[in-house]
């Protein structure tokens, strides 16, 4: 163990419930660097880090600060080794001032002009500046973040763990921050930037480690990577036996297409421009893999297929109803309180009329369980006494038996272990019935959409493209290039 | 014990004290219960149904004074469905600021009772004041806008046989039919009732809070018509708010709204002969009110826990 590592974890496990977030993760962070820690989402990240920080103990694995083998029982302890750790979601009081902000986590009496002192004593070393009597809900984000960064500093930390600071930020402030990262590290202090932005990372990191399903795939210095690599280690590396299952394109091009976006735009209520000028064409039988990384505008994408949301320019044709399984199947698609015949009855809810045909609700309910090979009581058992593999082969039955031309699904595996993973992907590329439906599939594993998938597009800064394969089917330069955007 | 039996007689000790006493108490804790009953349902926190009642009773009042002279079934109908309209645009108002403006309904419809309250306290000083001006109620209303007795020499009156007749079709539109199942999905997860189900969430909790004013407007309509024949400052002891508690005790099931409404009718007409025979306060009624729910209330936490512990139990399949 060198000295001069601030932050080692090493074989970190860590399981919630039957979930387990992590297994094999370790990570050596050196002083005086910016250290990338990357991922999907539900990788790992945040969980690693607040274990580093004392705000989850692990299951089992090492961790050592500054050289020394430590257990931390709480934040406290991390605060005290000079650690601070700024959350994605901020911890602040809004209703209160900059400067009782920061006394917030002290102790003692609350001494007004020994924290304006302090406040102005990190402003001229940090070059952080802030008004310390002014109210936080006031302040805009970047200058939230900037408080929460101070309040941190205000402890001595040393060590800051930053979780995706820059996904609230604008590009200018993203890059103001990245750059006063850079002068910290400079000045002897470690950066951990958790963050799934591929660019912030192999731009600003000097070392780069990768998770990907709780487990460390990749560590290096960013010298010693391609982007290539990293984009692998974050998708994961295709096997040869996947490919070997994934159907051969023998869709007529001719035939009409079943969705049709042309020229689509879409604007989210922020007025951030989520989608430009998207045209995708999906036919009967064909199943489109969508592949991108975080915010690329996928999300946004799969529901204007889904006729969940209404593109803001441009023409979206779509079945009359259309199938959805979307990522969060505990929020947006069941409702885990009401029996399995109700949540069926619930994907029509909205546009059902006069007295409700429970009986033959019924019916389908059980022809749902019966194919999926769904384990549950019977249909008159509540949706939260199923596993959620089961669960979700139910919402994949119910979507399929009300929508019958179309399905969209949105990382339709999240949250499931490996079986449950592939029964899944498995009903959703079987997807028969004639003409068989058009199928729309996004998800974070690369290997899941080629596995399924019979040709593949990718969303890179709200444009979509479609990739095409290299000739060599195991080389998957063209899938890591598009979702970087090259050429 | 004197005491428990002069609660018990006051109730249910003749059939005077049940036809009469009891069944007329819970008649408005009905009709208001299943209003509470409906709005929570749908997740809409209606705490407004005191002031949606008041302003039924006051709509029931003025109709009565206006079509004094008519025949008897219409002036009654008017004033069913004149109360039930006014509930209603009582609370069209926190439902209009619910949607509109994001106004938490909690805090509006609450306000509003305040409101209904102070417009009441006018109304019987002002337009619907009795003609001497002397007291501030209004006068008694014609013998054709009193709302029919169901039985021979009982009290009891119409607005109970409405509020089974309410109690049956609520539980019937909440099972068996679309929109009813709609203000259940809303309730029991609005994010997945938007997002799989494509219900109109803002519409559909707009709709179930007007209809929840509606229920509690014909309860005051039908103690206007049925059982004080005026209108008054005191025309609601607190109905409004008792009837949270019966619709909470209930389990916000419209079956169980009626029972827990006649439960509730009988503890204050017992609590009134326990005052008045055995010399002991009616407020310790309030206590015993108060040790139920929080019973009714543990027991059904307990089955809760006992209920999810078994689902954990049980092994795990794919």
């Amino acid at each position: 163990m060198s000295g001069s590592d601030a932050l080692v974890l090493r074989d970190v496990r860590r399981s919630f419930g039957r979930t387990v977030a992590l297994d094999g993760a370790s990570c050596t962070v050196r002083r005086g660097t910016i250290h990338a820690l990357l991922g999907e989402n539900g990788a790992g990240k945040t969980t690693l880090m607040r274990i580093a920080f004392g705000l989850l103990a692990p299951d089992a694995g090492e961790l050592w600060v500054n050289g020394v083998r430590t257990t931390l029982r709480s934040s406290r302890d991390g605060i005290a080794l000079g650690m601070g750790m700024v959350h994605q979601h901020f911890m602040l009081v809004p209703a209160m001032t900059v400067a009782e902000n920061v006394a917030l986590g002290g102790r003692g009496r609350f001494d007004r002009d020994a924290t304006t002192k302090r406040i102005a004593a990190i402003a001229k070393d940090s070059g952080l500046v802030l008004e310390p009597e002014s109210r936080v809900a006031d302040l805009p984000v970047g200058a939230q973040q900037r408080l929460e960064i101070i309040k941190a500093l205000a402890h001595d930390a040393r060590l800051l763990i930053l979780d995706e600071p820059t996904a609230v930020l604008s590009p200018s402030e993203g890059a103001d921050l990245l750059r006063w990262s850079r002068r910290f590290a400079a000045g002897g202090g470690t950066i951990v930037l958790i963050t799934h932005k591929l660019r912030d990372a192999l731009e600003f990191a000097d070392d780069i480690t990768v998770l990907r399903r709780g487990r460390t795939v990749l560590a290096g210095s960013r010298g010693g990577v391609t982007e290539t690599q990293v984009i692998a280690a974050l998708v994961g590396e295709a096997g040869p036996a996947l490919h070997a299952s994934r159907p051969s394109p023998m869709i007529p091009t001719d035939a009409e297409p079943v969705l049709h976006l042309d020229g689509v735009d879409y604007v989210d209520a922020r007025g951030v421009t989520r989608l430009r000028d998207v045209t995708l064409d999906v036919r009967a039988g064909e199943v489109v893999g969508v592949i991108g990384v975080e915010g690329a505008g996928q999300h946004e994408l799969l529901r204007i297929l889904a006729g969940r949301l209404e593109p803001t320019r441009g023409r979206a044709t779509r079945p009359a109803r259309v199938g959805f399984i979307p990522e969060d199947r505990l929020h947006d698609a069941l409702i885990p309180e009401l029996t399995l015949t109700e949540n069926l009855a619930l994907a029509r809810a909205g546009a059902a009329h006069g007295r409700l045909p429970w009986e033959a609700m019924r019916h389908a309910t059980t022809g749902i369980l019966r194919d999926l090979d769904v384990r549950a009581d019977g249909p008159e058992s509540p949706a939260r006494a199923l596993s959620g593999g089961n669960q979700q082969k139910f919402v994949v039955g119910r979507e399929r038996h009300l929508a019958g031309s179309a399905l969209v699904a949105e990382n339709p595996t999240r949250g499931l272990d490996l079986r449950a993973s592939a029964r899944v992907l498995d009903e959703i590329a079987r997807a028969g019935g004639s003409p068989p439906p058009a199928v729309v599939m996004y998800s974070s594993d690369l290997d899941e959409v080629l596995a399924v998938a019979t040709r593949v597009v990718a969303c890179f800064n709200g444009s979509v493209r479609e990739v095409t394969p290299a000739s060599d089917p195991e080389d998957l330069t063209p899938y890591a290039r598009a979702l970087l955007g090259a050429p | 014990m004197d005491a428990l039996v002069a609660l018990w007689d006051g109730a249910f000790g003749s059939s005077y004290a049940f036809w009469s006493a009891t069944l007329v108490r819970a008649t408005p804790l009905v009709l208001v219960g299943l209003a509470v009953a409906l709005a929570f349902r749908a997740g809409v926190l209606n705490i407004g149904a005191e002031g949606q009642l008041i302003a039924g009773a006051i709509a029931a009042t003025a109709l009565a004074q206006w079509l004094g002279a008519m025949p008897r079934i219409v002036t009654v109908t008017a004033m069913a469905l004149g109360g039930m309209m006014a509930g209603a645009a009582w609370a069209g108002i926190a439902a209009t600021l619910r949607r509109r403006y994001g106004v938490l309904e909690v805090i509006s419809s609450l306000m509003l009772n305040f409101i209904a309250l102070a417009l009441l306290s006018w109304v019987v000083r002002g337009p619907l004041q009795e003609p001497t001006g002397i007291y501030p109620q209004s006068s008694t209303i014609a013998a054709s806008a009193r709302w029919p007795f169901l039985l021979q020499g009982q009290r009891l009156h119409l607005g109970f046989a409405l509020g089974l007749l309410l109690a049956t079709v609520s539980r019937f539109w909440l099972a068996r039919t679309a929109s009813g199942f709609r203000v259940r999905v809303v309730g029991a997860g609005a994010r997945a009732a938007a997002s799989a189900g494509g219900v109109d969430v803002a519409r559909t909790t707009f709709a179930v809070f007007l209809v929840s004013g509606a229920c509690a407007g014909l309860a005051g309509a039908s103690e206007v018509g049925g059982v004080t024949w005026a209108l008054y400052e005191g025309i609601s002891p607190g109905y409004g708010y008792t009837a949270i508690a019966v619709a909470l005790l209930a389990r916000l099931d419209p079956r169980w709204v009626v029972v827990s409404a006649v439960f509730f009718g009988a503890l204050e007409a017992g609590a009134a002969a326990m005052q008045r025979d055995a010399g002991v306060p009616a407020v310790i009624a309030q206590v015993f009110v108060a040790l139920t729910i929080l019973g009714v209330l543990a027991g059904a936490h307990v089955r809760d826990r006992v209920r999810a512990r078994r689902i954990v139990a049980r092994p795990e399949a794919a």
